[in-house]
């Protein structure tokens, strides 16, 4: 993790401490101090690690309301392969934890937090959706793995035939893995190449970020998502 | 409102909003008339509904004005896309502008809908974000339970955002369904036919129990619309206070607590025994007024 922290942060920008799968600190990033909250080892989220999220962000959000210093940004960095899959899990509420983090994070929002989150491994269904896809910006590193599910297990459930499904996933980015079908549909917003300045990009999204949900917007100008933001607006005016 | 019983769970989206509403009250929006469908389903030679699987409206109950959303269980498992989603994101920022006394979702679904799952991922978090803004807003959203499809995945977390889950007993909350966790995991980890096990640890009786819900009603869609009544009546009265740090760290402990208390648990007995129940083999059979009245002596 500590190459991904150097780059992103700079080396000696940055006090994270790393316990399992779940980790948590500060960095400096474009002269200002971020709140670091991540997962590691392609980490399935169970309820104690959304409750390590939720605790990081209800913390900060307390430190910075008793101490007069402007909203700290919260920055995610994401690795999970998804929720974890227990009957313990879903006994306690899996789902409930996974809203818990939600609310912390929409909290957060109404703080003046910024949240950005950076994908550093895999972003994978209900886990993404607890952790990384309700920030106000999502960005993605070379390496970055987005799905809901691998195109073999969808075709056993959609009993859709594979070699289909792989040609269909040439033309549209609706169902098949990749960071770049996110990004076409609005969800990711930059991707960041190997090349890539990532400290300079970073601070550059976390001065540009917005607490508005415009990905549907996103997706209907990049042409991945045209029908999301057109329908929400026929609701609306109706 | 039609004075004879209708089963909520056997009933389609359609029908239980015209039992749950005030006669002649209801109006669609973005009606199959208009037959905003999926492209993507079409795509794939699958069936196509001209509603995309869910009915969003405008109505009043008992002279409340709500707006009101309703899955239908039975297309595609009430699977979230992107048209689906979109209408329900609408309708969550209509209510910014509408003002209603409470938004009310009836949810009977799987969650994200596989053949466009990349857009049903994303219109769930936009979702989740629409629900919370309309909350902050001092607009309460309702969750009603009670279809086949239960609510889970994404749904699921949809549906413990909400200000209210009204469940009935056949009412399943969770996020990865049974069958999921057994073709992954194996049945010794949770076998899916095992239908009283699968109750135990997601049904309507467990969820209230462990306060998941915050109310338990019986099958018939009159007893959810005397709850919804009850429950609107309360926010007209009192204006929704949007959650804050104070009230984000009380849940927050009773989450943490709740974990480390059931750190080992697999099955919602001890749920039960833990609320006061004696008889635990005889919870399922028990009435719901029986049941409420019990967890009522405890709380």
């Amino acid at each position: 993790m500590n190459m991904v922290f150097d780059r992103l942060f700079g080396s000696g920008q940055h006090n994270i401490g790393i316990d399992g799968d779940f980790f948590s600190g500060t960095a400096t990033v474009g002269g200002r101090e971020a709140v670091i909250i991540g997962t590691c080892n392609n980490a399935a989220i169970d309820s104690s690690l959304a409750i390590n999220v939720a605790d990081a962000i209800l913390r900060t959000v307390r430190e910075d309301s008793s101490i007069s210093r402007s909203p700290r940004t919260i920055l995610f960095l994401v690795d999970t392969q998804g929720q974890q899959l227990s009957r313990h899990d879903e006994l306690l509420g899996l789902n409930g934890y996974f809203a818990h983090v939600a609310h912390c994070c929409d909290l957060a929002r109404r703080r003046d937090h910024r949240l950005v989150t950076v994908i550093h491994g895999e972003a994978v269904s209900g886990g993404f959706l607890a952790f990384g896809l309700m920030a106000d910006r999502v960005y993605a590193l070379p390496d970055a793995q987005v799905r809901v599910m691998d195109l073999r297990a969808m075709s056993k459930v959609t009993k859709i035939p594979y070699d289909k499904l792989v040609v269909l996933a040439e033309e549209s980015p609706v169902f098949a893995p990749g960071a770049q079908n996110y990004w076409r549909m609005g969800a990711v917003d930059e991707l960041w190449s190997v090349d890539d300045d990532w400290n300079r990009c970073l601070a550059s999204a976390m001065i540009h970020t917005t607490a508005d949900d415009g990905r549907a917007c996103l997706g209907r100008e990049r042409g991945g998502r045209i029908l999301a933001a057109p329908i929400a607006e026929l609701i609306v005016s109706a | 409102m039609s004075t004879k019983s209708v089963n909520y769970f056997e009933a389609s989206a359609r029908t239980r909003i015209f039992c749950l509403v005030d006669t002649d009250s209801f109006t669609e929006i973005c009606p199959p008339q208009l037959r905003h469908t999926s492209p993507h389903l079409a795509r794939l030679n699958a069936p196509v509904s001209f509603d995309d699987g869910v009915i969003v409206g405008r109505a009043t109950v008992v002279g409340h004005k709500v707006l009101i959303a309703s899955q239908e269980g039975k297309f595609n498992g009430g699977a979230v896309g992107e048209v689906h989603g979109a209408k329900l994101r609408g309708l969550m920022d209509k209510a910014l502008t509408e003002r209603p006394v409470a938004v009310l979702v009836l949810i009977d679904s799987g969650g994200v809908r596989l053949h466009e799952a990349n857009a049903g991922l994303i219109a769930i978090s936009e979702l989740m974000r629409a629900v919370l803004r309309t909350q902050a807003e001092g607009i309460p959203v309702f969750a009603l339970i009670g279809g086949s499809c239960g609510a889970f995945g994404g749904m699921g977390i949809v549906a413990r955002l909400c200000t209210e889950v009204v469940i009935s007993e056949q009412g399943r909350i969770g996020l990865s369904g049974p069958e999921v966790i057994e073709t992954v995991k194996g049945v010794d980890e949770f076998d899916s036919r095992d239908r009283a096990l699968v109750w135990r640890i997601t049904g309507g009786k467990v969820r209230r129990a462990m306060g998941d819900a915050t109310r338990l009603v019986d099958e018939d869609i009159g007893a959810f619309r005397s709850a919804t009544s009850e429950l609107l009546e309360k926010y007209a009265e009192n204006r929704l206070k949007p959650s804050d740090l104070a009230s984000l760290s009380v849940a927050h402990a009773r989450l943490a607590a709740r974990a480390q208390k059931y750190d080992t648990a697999r099955d919602g007995r001890i749920m039960f025994q833990d609320t006061g129940f004696t008889d635990l083999e005889g919870v399922a059979l028990m009435p719901i007024e029986d049941f409420n009245r019990q967890l009522g002596e405890v709380v």
